[in-house]
């Protein structure tokens, strides 16, 4: 059946979401990072009345407007985009999307748009207090916002809470809560939001560090590197945390995508983990392109093991044995993909049987399609594919995103440790080769970002819905030249608009706390 | 009483007031962030949305009916997808 689609529109609408959704990106998580560090120096300066610290609030504030301002609505091109080049998957998923989509925007309105006026506003005009109840909604209600975002991208990793109607070809929702509090969703939230908090605290430390540096303003950039190191190392350690509760959830429920990110072929028990690896290009597999070797691998015996299922024996499934079939440590059993592909197809036969059946008035055939659809629904997606191989991520990406992502994690617990350590030998002013770091920090923390998102997106490929709808199948069936055409438009448009914030940016911080603020 | 009713007539004029002098007591910055935004939601609205990005279903039909009887037809005929 895959010959039926035309991946190049698949491959360009890809393309293009991947492009919006990695651009949207870099706004965002600095926007739910400094919101939280603004709202602690704003606390302090209520509780102290110390106006160094209105001074510091300010400062960033200002920062946090630039980025917020910029950043603004660039999330709704991902919307036009699933209306005009994902209508197949924005119909199939019904309103399990537009509900908390729908929620996310009232919350947004409502919180971040009425309070982020007082916080720019306000200072002077309303009282201290109310001033900060103001920043802390505002910090509040944008974390609130990424939370309805991420409980609809849980949903397209683990499906929960609904039913499917053959009738409409949509799912519907029938239990919310479990949409809501699915372990895919809460884990994916709490993960994405700690690590937009430690992008945040790096960013502080950096730009105060370029202060220090210049020799410029020492107390304001010494009073910010603290703060920002103490959230940073909190909410780092939080992201280990949660980041170590997903992929046990991960490994779960979809097993594939585990197996994947960490390059693992062939499970076993007491599998190892492999802290540092490069691909070969000699492929294991000469059929098949997205098989590589390991020609270098530093690999802690039993840690994949006990990662995944808090045992260092217990069995691990390698991409091999996913596709092959085979039992988890529970005693259950996996069936083979191919095995999944012919349930697929019977699930994809059986609407169609069921459709015609409807056309006809046929009420006994219209219960055998349904009975039959209800068996196989699980795999409905599987019935799409030829090769079960075809079911394997692109494992290089998916391996070395996530690898980048978890080093340069700890790199950033060190460096908030290391910064805490300076500043209370109050040595930090004079180690120039740690505040270069801490400046070249800046993009890392935009990388590790990325590649969390690279491994969430790619890593559950070919899936848009897992098992229920692959990419290919989700896609309009419109001209691929048009999605070509407005892919460059958007990388001239968000390509601009990063260009003005960092130029808006770099001229506030030239500026410095004393002549700026707002 | 009347001391409540006036402070609820004065609250829009507050309001009001209160975003007015916001608005025009901005830095350069904020004015400079202003352009930046509404040239960006000109683009997005009048420009992506109106002329590349129309909702594909709700063009190509006119009701839940017929949609749903296209995709069921793509899902389940994928070859109609072949350009």
């Amino acid at each position: 059946m895959i010959e039926n689609f035309d991946l190049s529109l698949v491959d360009w609408s890809r393309a293009q979401f991947a492009l919006t959704a990695m651009y949207h990106w870099i706004f965002v998580p600095l926007t739910l990072g400094m919101a939280f560090i603004i709202a602690i120096m704003e606390t302090i300066y209520v509780k102290t009345n110390n106006p160094e610290w209105k001074k510091i609030t300010k400062f960033w504030m200002t920062l946090f407007g630039i980025n917020f301002a910029i950043g603004v609505a660039t999330g709704i091109i991902l919307e036009f985009e699933f209306g005009t080049n994902w209508s197949n998957y924005s119909w199939f998923v019904g309103d399990i999307f537009g509900a908390p989509l729908a929620i996310e925007g009232i919350m947004a309105f409502f919180l971040e748009s009425t309070f982020i006026a007082v916080m720019f506003f306000g200072w002077n005009k309303v009282s201290k207090r109310f001033h900060l109840l103001s920043t802390w909604l505002v910090a509040v209600g944008s974390n609130l916002s990424a939370l309805w975002i991420l409980v609809a991208n849980g949903w397209m990793q683990n499906p929960v809470g609904m039913k499917f109607n053959p009738e409409t070809a949509r799912n519907e929702m029938d239990n919310f809560w479990e949409v809501l509090f699915s372990p895919t969703a809460i884990n994916k939230f709490l993960h994405t939001i700690s690590s937009a908090y430690v992008l945040g605290a790096v960013f502080v430390i950096g730009v105060s560090a370029w202060y220090l540096l210049k020799k410029k303003e020492v107390v304001f950039a010494k009073k910010s590197i603290v703060v920002a190191a103490v959230f940073g190392l909190l909410t780092s350690l939080f992201t280990v945390m949660t980041g170590d509760n997903s992929a046990r959830e991960i490994v779960r429920d979809q097993p594939m995508k585990f197996a994947a990110i960490e390059g693992l072929y062939n499970g076993s028990r007491g599998a190892g983990l492999v802290a540092l690896g490069f691909m070969s290009t000699t492929e294991s597999d000469e059929a098949n392109e997205n098989m590589k070797d390991f020609s270098f691998k530093i690999e802690i015996p039993n840690m994949l093991s006990y990662m995944a299922y808090l045992d260092g024996n217990a069995f691990v499934p390698g991409v091999h044995d996913i596709v092959n079939g085979y039992t988890d440590n529970n005693g259950e059993v996996h069936p083979p993909v191919s095995v999944k592909m012919e349930m697929g197809r019977k699930a994809i036969a059986a609407l169609k049987a069921f459709k015609q059946a409807k056309k006809t008035n046929d009420e006994l055939g219209q219960e055998e399609a349904q009975k039959e659809l209800e068996a196989n629904f699980k795999y409905f997606g599987y019935g799409y594919f030829n090769d079960p191989y075809d079911t394997v991520p692109p494992i290089s990406m998916s391996f070395y995103s996530f690898h980048i992502m978890v080093g340069l994690g700890m790199y950033f617990i060190l460096l908030f440790v290391l910064c805490l350590v300076f500043i209370y030998k109050e040595s930090v002013v004079n180690k120039k080769w740690f505040l270069r770091l801490a400046i070249w920090s800046i993009p890392l923390a935009y990388i590790a970002s990325e590649c969390g998102w690279i491994v969430a997106e790619m890593g559950r490929q070919p899936w848009v819905i897992q098992d229920l709808m692959p990419t290919m199948a989700a896609v309009s069936n419109i001209d691929s030249m048009s999605v070509k055409i407005t892919f460059f438009l958007f990388l001239v448009v968000f390509t601009g608009l990063l260009i003005a914030e960092i130029k808006i940016m770099l001229k506030q911080i030239k500026i410095g706390p004393n002549h700026g603020g707002n | 009483m009347n001391n409540v009713l006036s402070k609820l007539i004065e609250l829009p004029k507050k309001v009001w007031r209160f975003y007015y002098e916001g608005f025009r007591n901005q830095a350069k910055w904020g004015r400079q962030l202003w352009l930046v935004i509404l040239i960006k939601l000109f683009i997005m609205f009048f420009v992506l949305k109106l002329f590349f990005f129309p909702n594909f279903l709700n063009t190509k039909y006119t009701n839940d009916q017929e949609r749903s009887d296209y995709v069921i037809d793509q899902l389940t005929n994928p070859k109609n997808q072949l350009k």
